[in-house]
């Protein structure tokens, strides 16, 4: 079914809104309970070794101390788990900051203090954290994150290459990045008999549920997992991690406390994952009127020994453009630290830089416009998938944003404009990513026509359950809009109720899938009510739904398309590097609500400048840690940074990808975005600059 | 964390007695760095003595037409101050180039001159380092060292190394305005210049300052100084705004004609003091402005430099940072117009 859109499309803020200005929203740490107790950890001071020796007696001593847990004396967790879940199960130390124990005290401030007096005795062995190309340990995976094979070749790139009227050849790299939202991950939880109940900075309830049962070996049922509002997540409450496991077991040693746990920020750079440095070889070949021949793209990039993440970087090579033959690959280096994660736009956000950068650099290289090197490229139908697209507007974005970037006048010449000691040049890249369904969220209807939701004789309102995940993004709005339009009443007339594992399960507020995965079950629990009740049901009146598949699905190729343009100014001087000015143009199917559409779109963007001019976790080899390991030494792009941005969408009608024509938001924003600077600030200095982040002294 | 106790004396003198009283003992002021530290496990202060109110808030006209400056007062009003402003635009200019509107609303001038270097391995303590860990080793000559130093550091021994930089604004700014520091310690009061309160690193990396312990800073003085008129803080960074300074300028230059007749600068981000580059100022006087002159200056300065050459990422790029910054930063106060 297609929803004719009334609540969606219209400008809703946020319903949430005035509870979280006021402080009252509950986020997880502020979750009431009667004499709280206070985790906190003692952390490997080395990247791998055993702990030979715990001294807890310090810690056990000091007053306000209940408990100091240890691999010794920790509960045990099932062997069915995750490896980096398995906390306080043995003595092994795998990264540097595993948790080697943990102390429970009345207070924050003791359980901190006791935890500095534990004494811990190591025997430290050998250990790799350096990204290194040319490592023995270098493997081949069989899939990527996403499940897509690690290979891929089709026909003959090198030969093709070989042939090739031009050809750009280049070595890419992007550093270790971490998604620090503001909130830290918190666990709040307390066993109550048999069943633990958990309020959790997480992205996906029922992830965390899944990951909980499995670690303390009990039915889903028994877990309640409580998420009503996260403080940003950016991938990373995404999957489960350590602290989760941690405070539940230290939970289960207390029955019937409940136990606290908010990380530092020093310890999100932990525990808690990263987007894994990239090492990005990229080839293009083209004829002589800028038509691709060939593209390669060959990946080397961190993940854990521990554990394997392969980040999909150059799985963005495969669908972008078409050539007649393509190779890409990824090769893992497993190291001593930490396991990776989805970070907004895992993949297509380094890809697109190396493969955006090289667009660049093939049009330079030819002497054709960058814009017109991508429409000479369009592909009639999918590259990967041999399908038709269900809607493919990327020519037209970079038609829109061409036009108000004013970008005809632009004189291609490298290093032509300097304007009060700046150099100012402008760059385009194109964007994409897949529209994502996850299959298993379930929605429930209910009519309210009694009691405190109801009003009595009047029209009845609709209680909409269902275990989504608002990180900021604006599910709330969106699903009561949604909710709205499936059940064709106003939105005033809709009671959403998110983020509880009561509701039954969910998919995560991840891959850009939340509003399709949730919309569509949303949509189908009302359509069921609706052919059951009409619109005019009883109190108590209920239907539900599970996301159901689409139908379209291996019909159409489903992807959302954007287009970048920055300008970015250098200082003649100096080198220091600003952007004045990015504008992105967008085609993402329809916009489900305006206001918070664009903040989406704002933040990825701003999180791709940050990404090209800022971030960098600088992991020290030798330690095997990140040592920039706060907001100082971890820059993040700040207002300053930020000069003129504009966000702008084309109207898409696109009935294949869900009911609500939505294509999902979240991450197109920073994909290509820093590619887009880095290809602006070429056009400003002359200087290809092909390592992020691009720092002033590229520059000198 | 480690429990402390806290005082809250009714005077000054109070405060300096029970601080020197007691080696454990710490002021505290703004809390801006020591609070960090404290939770850092850097700092485990026995007792903290709150000096917040003991020293002047206020910022006073000097008989001799200068500014006296109170401890006391936060970094945003000193930022802020109409008379600083006008007189001392290089000290008004670095206050705003330093931390954040929230940190320049704590931040005392006392605490400010005293916070301690940022570098990451001071601050970590799972890591070697000579300055919080004596004989240790330094963790930055072979590490992350961007924003460390390339002169005056001590590079050797391995037991004493120590590149780490002074990371203040407001102390390169007080440098080149030739202030001074009034102290109040057991023995009485004194006063000592801005530009020998900070140490360089020598063998004994972890003393920042000349101060003894139970010193307090209770005001800074800045001399009238006509050629303050027209200067300048140019602050380079990772960042545009809530960063370190890579490299810092505070430059003040007089031109008569087509000649340089005075000039004052200091640098910030290169030292483990702010560092007043004397050199570069004998190399400016006599000189006409132009952007030769400003490049063979700060080269001068740079004469003995020494960069950290790190294979995870050193300090050479700061040498024609340096000169760029000082370029730059001169060629903005001479009024000219010439580029690289």
């Amino acid at each position: 079914m297609t929803l004719t859109p009334h609540a969606m499309g219209t400008a809703m803020p946020r319903p949430e809104g005035p509870e979280k200005v006021r402080g009252r929203a509950p986020y997880a740490f502020e979750h009431p309970a009667a004499e709280p107790l206070y985790l906190f950890p003692v952390q490997a001071a080395i990247p791998r070794g055993r702990v030979t020796a715990i001294d807890t007696s310090a810690a056990d001593a000091l007053d306000g101390v209940v408990l100091v847990l240890t691999p010794e004396t920790a509960p045990r967790l099932s062997d069915a788990i995750d490896p980096d879940h398995g906390v306080l199960q043995s003595a092994q130390v795998h990264q540097y900051g595993q948790y080697v124990a943990a102390v429970v005290a009345t207070t924050s401030e003791t359980a901190r203090e006791a935890a500095d007096l534990v004494r811990v005795t190591y025997a430290q062995e050998p250990h790799v954290a350096a990204l290194d190309e040319d490592s023995s340990e270098l493997y081949g995976p069989d899939t990527l994150v996403t499940g897509a094979p690690a290979d891929d070749t089709r026909g003959d790139p090198d030969a093709a290459l070989a042939g090739a009227a031009v050809t750009v050849r280049a070595t890419y790299r992007t550093p270790m990045e971490h998604h620090e939202p503001m909130e830290p991950h918190t666990t709040v939880a307390v066993w109550e008999g048999e069943r633990l109940v958990v309020h959790e900075a997480t992205q996906a309830v029922s992830w965390t549920r899944q990951a909980l049962a499995g670690a303390f070996g009990l039915a889903e049922d028994d877990v309640d997992v409580v998420a009503p509002h996260v403080g940003g997540g950016f991938g990373s409450k995404g999957g489960t991690h350590p602290n989760t496991v941690l405070t539940a077991l230290v939970a289960r040693a207390v029955p019937g406390r409940t136990v606290k746990y908010a990380l530092t920020r020093q310890q999100m750079f932990d525990l808690v994952g990263y987007r894994p440095a990239t090492i990005q070889h990229v080839a293009l070949g083209a004829d002589a009127d800028g038509r691709l021949t060939a593209i390669t793209h060959d990946v080397v990039e961190q993940s854990s020994r521990i554990q394997e993440f392969v980040e999909p970087t150059a799985a963005f090579s495969r669908g972008m453009y078409e050539a007649g033959a393509r190779r890409t690959t990824h090769r893992v280096a497993p190291l001593d630290i930490g396991v990776p994660t989805y970070m907004r736009a895992p993949g297509e956000a380094p890809g697109s830089f190396g493969a955006e950068c090289a667009m660049d650099e093939l049009a330079g290289a030819l002497g054709v416009d960058p814009i017109e090197l991508r429409v000479r490229n369009e592909p009639e139908v999918d590259p990967e998938q041999g399908l038709p697209y269900s809607s493919r507007n990327l020519v037209a974005c970079l038609r829109r944003g061409a036009e108000r970037f004013d970008w005809s006048r632009r004189d291609p010449t490298p290093r032509s404009r300097l304007v009060d000691g700046w150099w100012h040049g402008t760059g385009v890249a194109a964007a994409s990513f897949p529209v994502v369904r996850f299959p298993g969220s379930e929605a429930r209807v209910r009519a309210a026509r009694n009691g405190a939701l109801g009003n009595g004789a009047g029209a009845p309102r609709y209680v909409v359950e269902i275990a989504a995940s608002d990180i900021g993004q604006g599910a709330w709005a969106a699903l009561t809009a949604i909710a709205a339009d499936a059940l064709d009443v106003p939105v005033e007339r809709i009671d959403l109720a998110i983020g509880d594992t009561a509701f039954g399960s969910a998919s995560p507020a991840g891959g850009s899938s939340g509003t399709t995965s949730w919309g569509a079950a949303i949509t189908e629990a009302a359509e069921r009510f609706r052919d059951k009740y009409g619109d005019d049901p009883d109190d108590g009146d209920e239907a539900d739904a599970t996301t159901p598949d689409n139908p379209w699905a291996a019909e159409y190729a489903m992807h959302a398309y954007g287009a970048h343009f920055a300008e970015v100014a250098v200082h003649a001087d100096t080198g220091e590097i600003r952007v004045p000015r990015m504008l992105g143009v967008f085609a993402a199917g329809r916009i489900v609500n305006p206001l918070t559409a664009r903040s989406q779109f704002l933040g990825g963007m701003t999180m791709g400048l940050s990404a090209a001019l800022h971030e960098e976790s600088v992991l020290d080899d030798r330690f095997g840690h990140v040592v920039n390991r706060d907001f100082a030494g971890y820059h993040i792009a700040t207002c300053a940074d930020v000069g003129r941005m504009d966000v702008e969408w084309l109207d898409e009608d696109d009935p294949y990808v869900n009911p609500m024509g939505s294509k999902g938001i979240g991450e197109i924003g920073i994909v290509g975005a820093a590619a887009a600077i880095a290809n602006a600030a070429h056009h400003a200095t002359g200087v290809r600059v092909r390592s992020l982040p691009i720092t002033l002294d590229a520059f000198l | 964390m480690k429990p402390f106790a806290y005082e809250r004396p009714d005077d000054a003198q109070g405060a300096v007695a029970t601080v020197s009283a007691d080696p454990d003992a710490a002021f505290l002021a703004g809390g801006t760095n020591l609070v960090d530290h404290l939770r850092l496990g850097l700092a485990t202060p026995s007792t903290l003595v709150d000096v917040t109110g003991l020293t002047s808030t206020e910022i006073t006209d000097a008989p001799d037409g200068g500014l006296s400056i109170g401890a006391g007062v936060r970094n945003a009003d000193l930022a802020a101050d109409e008379r600083v402003r006008a007189r001392y635009p290089v000290l008004a200019q670095a206050m705003l180039a330093g931390a954040s509107g929230q940190l320049r609303n704590m931040a005392t001038t006392g605490g400010n001159l005293l916070q301690r270097t940022r570098c990451a391995y001071f601050q970590d303590l799972t890591t070697p380092c000579n300055k919080r860990q004596p004989g240790s080793g330094c963790s930055a000559l072979e590490g992350w060292a961007r924003h460390h130093a390339v002169l005056g550091a001590t590079h050797e021994p391995a037991d004493v190394a120590c590149v780490a930089t002074h990371p203040s604004d407001m102390a390169v700014a007080l440098a080149v305005l030739d202030a001074q520091v009034r102290v109040l310690g057991a023995e009485g009061e004194r006063s000592i210049p801005l530009s020998t309160l900070h140490r360089l690193p020598g063998g004994e990396p972890s003393r920042d300052t000349v101060l003894a312990h139970g010193e307090l800073v209770t005001a800074v003085d800045l001399p009238p100084s006509p050629i303050a008129a027209r200067s300048t803080y140019y602050k380079v960074r990772d960042r545009a705004s809530f960063a370190f300074a890579l490299v810092s300028v505070a430059a003040a230059i007089e031109v008569v004609g087509d000649t340089i007749t005075d000039a004052r600068l200091a640098l910030g981000g290169v030292a483990h003091k702010p560092w007043r580059a004397t050199a570069a100022e004998e190399a400016l006087v006599g000189a006409p402005p132009t952007d030769d002159t400003f490049r063979a200056a700060a080269r001068a300065e740079l004469v003995d430099a020494r960069p950290v050459e790190s294979p995870r990422g050193g300090t050479a790029f700061k040498l024609p940072l340096v000169t760029a910054a000082v370029t730059a930063a001169l060629r903005g106060l001479a009024g000219g117009e010439e580029h690289a």
